[in-house]
């Protein structure tokens, strides 16, 4: 693939994403042609187990997920942190270990806070 | 004439190997789900799909005529835009990830230095699939099951991202073919060994990420009747399939590459280079089925504390050991 450039090494992940999204589309159209088409506004009511649908389908929910998803940001970020710092490890050496063991013990504390605070209770 | 076409060439190779390899991609995952459901069904004491074909060998290819034959029903409060995008994010973040996965030594189709990031985002992005279709098909089943799932993967998210520092840590690289390579060139051929509590995390956390039993609380067909694509019928609901069996695949294949040693084998099989990464991938999706035959589903709250009370605390450890070893050594 010499030809074709450094920066087109990203190009087969692009080429790749297209032709699965054409197979999909393609597999969509056929069942628009193949498929049947006999709608009645019973058949089109969202699904609750054959019961008539009530009250509003996007009801309030938890603020737990809420929690979640601002932990999961926390975390994800701290992983990316890790990363470089991993992959240069050889590199750099025994410091850079223990500033990297003062980051996760730092993280540590917050995580323990929200354990205790509950974020991570379910019941 | 000529000039055009020997600037075309490297294209159309590019494009040839994308083809090759996706097809061959489809095969595995649609073979995926009949072993599935033989194997599970042996393990029950039952034959399985034996109708179609020789030993049912035909049943997927006639679950897609199936599928595709079937009504496309859109439900009348769906947000349409969202309602049809959804299965597409789904399909291609779950399949594409297949590109950065050296399936032998000469060729991975898209062999860059960042291919655990490219797999990770996917996985991420996976998760927008989920969301929007809970959220776009207007139904109560539908939207729980999209906020558990979109919890759930983030939350394994985390843990599988951080049981793959350590394996950085080891190879000194994100790229996956450098990984291998400098899996096989350590004293235990593959990480699994010396990763122990990183491939164990990984593997956890894997299960999770494709919502697979014990983990498949989004569609804990049991009481969310299927969670996030209750609405969703004929291919539409087919496409989820085929992106939950895709992950299924891509997961393995880059446990395999992670920490089993990719291509690497115990001595060479002249003409069949992949034939060992072949083999692990098997045996690892059969694991994924006999764990699914085994164990029966986590409660939610069990589920949400393995992630971050048990997982996440280990996979931290697990990078401070790989540390200091590798600082002490």
């Amino acid at each position: 693939m010499g030809e074709l450039g450094l920066a087109s090494k990203y190009l087969p992940i692009l080429i790749l994403a297209i032709l699965v999204f054409v197979i999909g589309l393609s597999m969509i159209i056929v069942n628009q042609i193949l498929g049947l088409k006999r709608p009645y506004p019973e058949k089109l009511e969202r699904y609750e187990c054959g019961l008539p649908p009530s009250g509003e389908p996007r009801h309030p929910f938890s603020v737990k997920f809420y929690a979640i998803a601002i932990l999961f940001v926390v975390f994800d970020v701290e992983a990316v942190f890790l990363y470089p710092w991993a992959v240069s490890f050889g590199k750099i050496g025994a410091l850079a270990y223990i500033e990297m063991v003062i980051f996760i013990a730092l993280l540590l504390v917050a995580y323990f806070y929200a354990w205790i605070r509950g974020a991570f209770r379910w019941e | 004439m000529e000039a055009v076409l020997k600037m075309a060439t490297p294209w159309l190779i590019l494009i040839l190997e994308a083809l090759v390899l996706l097809v061959v991609a489809l095969l595995h995952v649609a073979y995926t789900t009949y072993a599935e459901r033989k194997i599970i069904g042996h393990m029950q004491q039952r034959l399985g799909p034996n109708r179609v074909g020789p030993r049912g060998l035909l049943q997927p290819i006639a679950d897609v005529v199936k599928l595709v034959a079937k009504e496309d029903i859109v439900p009348s409060g769906a947000d349409k835009s969202l309602f049809y995008l959804a299965p597409f994010i789904s399909l291609v973040a779950g399949a594409t990830s297949l590109a950065v996965i050296p399936v032998w030594e000469k060729f991975a189709l898209a062999n860059v230095n960042v291919g655990l990031l490219v797999i990770l985002a996917m996985s991420s992005l996976s998760s927008y699939g989920i969301i929007l279709s809970g959220w776009a098909s207007n139904s109560r089943y539908a939207f729980l099951g999209g906020l558990r799932a979109s919890a759930q993967v983030i939350s394994y998210e985390v843990a599988m991202a951080l049981s793959l520092v350590g394996v950085m840590l080891m190879a000194g690289s994100m790229n996956l073919s450098e990984i291998v390579k400098a899996q096989v060139a350590s004293p235990f051929k593959i990480y699994a060994i010396p990763q122990i509590i990183g491939f164990f995390v990984f593997m956890v956390s894997a299960i999770a990420e494709t919502n697979r039993t014990p983990f498949d609380l989004p569609e804990a067909e049991s009481e969310l009747v299927a969670g996030y694509f209750v609405e969703y019928s004929g291919i539409r609901f087919g496409l989820f399939y085929l992106a939950e069996y895709f992950g299924m695949v891509v997961m393995s294949a880059l446990a395999v590459t992670c920490f089993l040693g990719g291509w690497a084998g115990p001595f060479e099989i002249p003409g069949i280079p992949f034939f060992w990464f072949l083999v692990k991938l098997y045996a690892l999706i059969f694991f994924y089925i006999w764990v699914r035959a085994t164990l029966p589903r986590y409660r939610y709250d069990q589920l949400m504390g393995l992630g971050w009370k048990i997982l996440i605390p280990l996979a931290l450890l697990n990078i401070v050991i790989t540390g200091l070893i590798k600082v002490l050594v």
